[in-house]
């Protein structure tokens, strides 16, 4: 069973969004994913200061298996992106919520995302 | 990002079950609902780098030739020259082989054991396997020969592969082993209802056990109890790309010459009266193309159909990974024929150029980087 905890946002695609209290939203992905994509192998995240639109494709992710993009959340300018995870890819698997990938300042309006119950309704269908 | 792929599988073979019960994940490959890990496929790989893994290759379908025309048939059906295996004095001799149309593209690649002139036993890969059966047995009928083919769907197959497979295959089933022990590379023998062959995909040592699907439970337990690791599709593909394995469908298929895939080693023309399925289609075509690895020496996964830019012009992967022994994604690519290992190419990810050297295949043999 993969986890979901029920502090965070997320997206159809299998992004995990977590707003924080200065503002800043940080983005990573679920432990549904990288479980369903295999042993992470290399990870492309955007420059920091490029703005995304929301539903933008600005990342990809790799598995041994796989090439799968990750989508913005919602709009807004990167201000980080974890060198960690670049650099240990496989840190992705060992803890997807810990490995967060980028951090957005939103530009705009916040996009409907899904609760904890929602996103485990929509894996549970898969 | 994107949905991860799933699909509604149909076919199980006989270890379905076992598959389930160690905590697979499984996937539809060619129709087969088969395991395509349990877990990491990073680890399962090095399992059969450095100790044993096992692999459930029963979608794969096994076919039992038998009559008086059978040698001479598969003279004529197969590229690779069967003519070999009784010179080799080597009972239950196996030989690797492709199976050609007359255009000389590659219909499948397959193994054929030879027990003696008169009885084969060969082994196709499942997403071809009815194709394969329809094109041989359309080949009997039109030449009227005494050669009868029985597609043995009552067996099943597992490979265990690994520096340690043989050991622990005898640990786990010790009634195998006096007659195991000294059989050749690459040939099998019939010991009981189980016919063990020194063969497999992966560059490593090993042997792919053929037996009834009624005992293929059991027998995959007693392997798992001796230490034995199930490893799924995922490591089986990774291990054979770092082999320098070609697979059907990616690598080589029924538009592209065996000469244009890295092949030629497997094309028999010493025998010129050997008038084999596509031989004159071969004649007329000569390579354009060799197979080469590449070795990507900048961050990033090569997959297969990536342009790929060379001094001799331009060519594209056809299978990529990651390479869990090198560290280091890796590749096959079908190139101009006068490119060479030792190249600097550049191979076109996304939009960007990135840098890759070419090798001889293969990367890796027995455990050790050779790249």
């Amino acid at each position: 069973m993969s986890q979901v905890p029920a502090e965070l946002k997320y997206t159809p695609s299998h992004e995990w969004v977590r707003f924080e209290a200065d503002g800043l939203v940080t983005v990573g992905v679920t432990d549904h994913a990288q479980q369903s994509l295999g042993d992470i192998v290399f990870l492309e995240l955007p420059e920091a200061g490029r703005v995304l639109a929301a539903e933008e494709a600005c990342a990809v992710i790799e598995s041994v298996k796989a090439a799968s993009d990750i989508y913005a959340p919602l709009a807004g300018e990167v201000l980080a992106v974890n060198q960690t995870v670049l650099d240990a890819p496989e840190s992705v698997n060992a803890d997807a919520y810990a490995a967060w990938l980028f951090k957005l300042r939103p530009t705009g309006v916040t996009p409907q995302l899904l609760d904890a119950a929602a996103y485990q309704t929509a894996i549970a269908e898969e | 990002m994107s949905d991860p792929a799933s699909s509604t599988p149909s076919l199980r073979t006989p270890l379905y079950a076992e598959h389930l019960a160690a905590g697979a994940r499984m996937v539809d490959f060619a129709g087969w609902s088969m395991p395509v890990n349990y877990g990491s496929q990073i680890e399962e790989h090095h399992a059969v780098r450095r100790d044993a893994g096992m692999f459930d290759v029963s979608h794969m379908l096994a076919l039992d030739l038998e009559g008086f025309d059978a040698t001479a048939w598969l003279r004529v059906l197969l590229a690779n020259d069967v003519a070999r295996l009784a010179r080799s004095g080597v009972p239950g001799k196996a030989l690797y082989s492709c199976m050609l149309r007359d255009d000389g593209g590659v219909i499948d690649d397959l193994i054929v054991y030879r027990f003696d002139d008169a009885h084969y036993r060969i082994v196709v890969n499942a997403g071809t396997a009815a194709k394969d059966v329809a094109w041989m047995r359309r080949h009997i009928a039109e030449r009227g020969l005494n050669a009868s083919l029985l597609e043995r769907r009552d067996l099943a197959m597992i490979a265990v592969q690994g520096p340690k497979a043989q050991a622990r295959t005898w640990q786990a089933l010790p009634d195998l082993k006096s007659g195991s022990e000294t059989l050749a590379p690459f040939s099998g023998a019939k010991i009981g209802d189980v016919f063990i062959a020194r063969t497999g995909y992966t560059g490593e040592e090993g042997f792919e056990l053929t037996l009834p699907a009624a005992r293929a439970s059991e027998v995959w337990r007693m392997l798992t109890a001796a230490g034995v690791k199930p490893c799924g599709l995922g490591a089986r593909d990774t291990l054979r790309l770092e082999a320098g394995m070609n697979l059907y469908g990616q690598d080589m298929d029924e538009a592209v010459s065996p000469l244009d895939a890295g092949l030629a080693w497997t094309v028999d023309f010493s025998d010129a009266g050997r008038i084999f399925s596509g031989r004159a289609a071969l004649n007329a075509h000569p390579a354009r193309h060799c197979l080469l690895g590449l070795i990507l020496e900048e961050r990033g996964v090569l997959r297969a159909h990536m342009p790929v830019f060379a001094a001799a012009g331009t060519g594209e992967t056809t299978s990529g990974s990651f390479s869990p022994t090198l560290e280091k994604s890796i590749a096959f690519a079908r190139l101009p024929l006068h490119a060479a290992p030792g190249e600097t190419v550049e191979v076109e990810i996304r939009g960007k150029r990135l840098l890759a050297r070419t090798v001889k295949m293969p990367f890796v043999r027995h455990g050790k980087a050779l790249v």
